[in-house]
């Protein structure tokens, strides 16, 4: 359990980390979402006791961090990608920090198999490929079998077959009851991995429920109309009701219409005599959910698109 | 085992496992053992060749000469063994894994320390013997027995041990490479040109107290009238160590890494 309370950063003028309180349980997986430069980073950083907090508090179990003895055995964290020693093989990478919390080299061993490096084990870190590094990462969060595990933007940079390991391995390891924190800023991989969403924007609290409950609260369905006289359907959509705006996506001219179903929509054009030719109905997505919650909450959003393409 | 057992366990692996310990540890015994034969041969060749006079040789000395040169290296894997955790992001890692900063800080240092007194004893020792027996070739060479060599010839490593926690405290301190390594130099090399901006006098006195010129005094028998005496001298050196390495312990607690 990882309690955040009233937690706030700030680094001279910028306020990285505003006022932010939540609770992160175990056996599930809690996604940390928000846009890049959201303050995700700091936070996880505040959490390992790595950053000092300007305000607020964070405990694991209800202790601070940086008042554990050999916290291996009680959190394991991946953080951003290359927190290695480049000269270093892997096994002696783990093996220095498995030392340092009374762990023996016959862990180091069983981590380096959990994670499929065992023969890469003896190579140089910084000649390892990102995926590599992710799962050295992952292998050294591994190593005292914690109940609690961070990772920052594990999956950030993998491939295919990579983003669907950690996604079965983090999934596998809540469900053996134990606390998976999560952060990222992919919407997409979110809402395959975790069942509870915390959501951050410019370091304030945007939203912090499950997955579904997210989904169903954040975003409404919509349905796009193409007819033969929109301005004049447009109109009567209103009268009846309906929030009407111009479809912004496809290429023929259409409208967006939340707040009717499609059969209202048809039996409305019908009684006037505008012939409908197309009747979508849309689903709202995880995606959408958060591109409009988030929307007024970016910092940098050009650049944050670009990481998301 | 004990907790601190174990950490010190885990920064000796960290230090015998990448490649700088070993280029430093290669340069060292290369520029204690290899430059101190050079020297004492020369010597020994121009004593019996009528070129030198053997009056007021410090024979010691002569054959620790290549000290000077090994504490480069020794003061850059200072630096480099904390530095490098800061500048590759390994320090994470290792504050997640040791979130008692100051006690890692100190593992870190007794470990880096322990290793340099023993290797530094070791090129101290074996640069004496080499050099005293090139010397006994033109009857000059002194033993362990002669009065004041046995204390230089163990200062020689106990020297290399303090500059290499000078460079250790410095990189702490400033926690960049490039920036620990240029003030790690200037500290042990640029004050000496600093000070002849001092008037004669005062710089005549202050130039005992740098650094280098402080704690070589330990491995020197015949001893310039007006320099600290050897244990005074490296006292004050490891006064300069001290000085980088106690805010560095403080600072530690209050940074964020």
């Amino acid at each position: 359990m990882i309690d955040v309370c009233e937690l706030s950063k700030r680094f001279g003028k910028t306020v990285a980390v505003d006022g932010l309180t939540f609770t992160v349980k175990p056996g599930q997986v809690t996604g940390f979402l928000g846009p890049n430069g959201a303050g995700k980073s700091t936070t996880m950083r505040m959490i390992l006791g790595l950053d000092a907090p300007t305000a607020g508090a964070v405990t694991i179990d209800g202790r601070a961090y940086r008042s554990l003895r050999q916290p291996l055995h009680e959190v394991g964290a991946v953080l951003e990608v290359r927190a290695v020693h480049g000269g270093r093989s892997a096994y002696n990478h783990l093996l220095c920090l498995a030392q340092s919390n009374s762990i023996g080299r016959r862990r180091v061993e069983e981590v380096l198999d959990i994670v499929g490096l065992r023969d890469v084990a003896r190579r140089r870190v910084g000649r390892f490929s990102l995926g590599m590094s992710q799962r050295l990462g992952i292998a050294a969060a591994l190593l005292g079998d914690p109940p609690i595990l961070l990772c920052d933007e594990p999956v950030n940079g993998l491939d295919p077959d990579g983003i669907l390991w950690i996604r079965t391995l983090l999934r596998d390891l809540a469900a053996e009851g134990r606390t998976v924190f999560v952060s990222s800023h992919l919407m997409s991989e979110m809402a395959l991995t975790a069942d509870h969403l915390i959501v951050i924007g410019r370091g304030k609290l945007l939203a912090d429920a499950s997955t579904t409950e997210f989904i169903r609260t954040s975003s409404h369905d919509y349905i796009t109309v193409r007819a033969a006289n929109p301005l004049a359907l447009a109109e009567l959509l209103r009268r009846a009701g309906a929030t009407v705006h111009d479809e912004p996506d496809g290429d023929q001219p259409a409208l967006r219409v939340a707040g009717l179903g499609g059969t209202a929509i048809g039996d409305l054009a019908a009684q006037h005599g505008i012939p409908v030719y197309e009747l979508t109905p849309h689903q709202a997505s995880l995606e959408a959910a958060y591109m409009q919650l988030t929307h007024d909450h970016r910092d940098f959003a050009a650049k944050s698109e670009e990481h998301v393409q | 085992m004990s907790t601190e057992m174990n950490l010190l366990q885990s920064e000796w692996t960290k230090l015998r496992s990448v490649r700088s310990t070993y280029w430093t540890a290669a340069v060292a015994t290369l520029a204690s053992i290899g430059y101190g034969i050079g020297i004492c041969a020369r010597t020994a060749y121009n004593i019996n060749h009528g070129h030198q006079d053997p009056h007021g040789l410090d024979a010691t000395l002569t054959s620790l000469n290549g000290l000077y040169i090994a504490q480069v290296a020794v003061g850059i894997l200072g630096v480099l063994t904390i530095s490098s955790e800061y500048g590759t992001g390994m320090i994470r890692a290792t504050l997640c894994a040791v979130p008692q900063r100051r006690t890692m800080l100190a593992a870190k240092g007794a470990v880096f320390a322990l290793a340099t007194l023993i290797g530094g004893e070791i090129l101290s020792f074996t640069a004496f013997g080499i050099g005293q027996a090139l010397l006994a070739s033109a009857h000059v060479g002194v033993s362990l027995h002669d009065p004041g060599a046995l204390r230089a010839t163990i200062g020689g490593g106990l020297y290399l041990t303090a500059v290499g926690l000078l460079g250790f405290g410095i990189g702490a301190l400033l926690r960049h490479t490039a920036g620990a390594l240029s003030a790690f130099f200037a500290v042990l090399f640029a004050l000496t040109a600093i000070t002849d901006l001092l008037p004669t006098n005062w710089r005549n006195v202050v130039i005992n107290y740098l650094p280098a010129n402080a704690g070589n005094q330990i491995f020197n028998v015949l001893r310039p009238h007006d320099a600290l005496g050897p244990w005074a001298g490296l006292s004050v050196l490891c006064l300069y160590a001290l000085a980088a390495i106690i805010p560095a312990a403080l600072l530690i607690e209050r940074r964020d890494a």
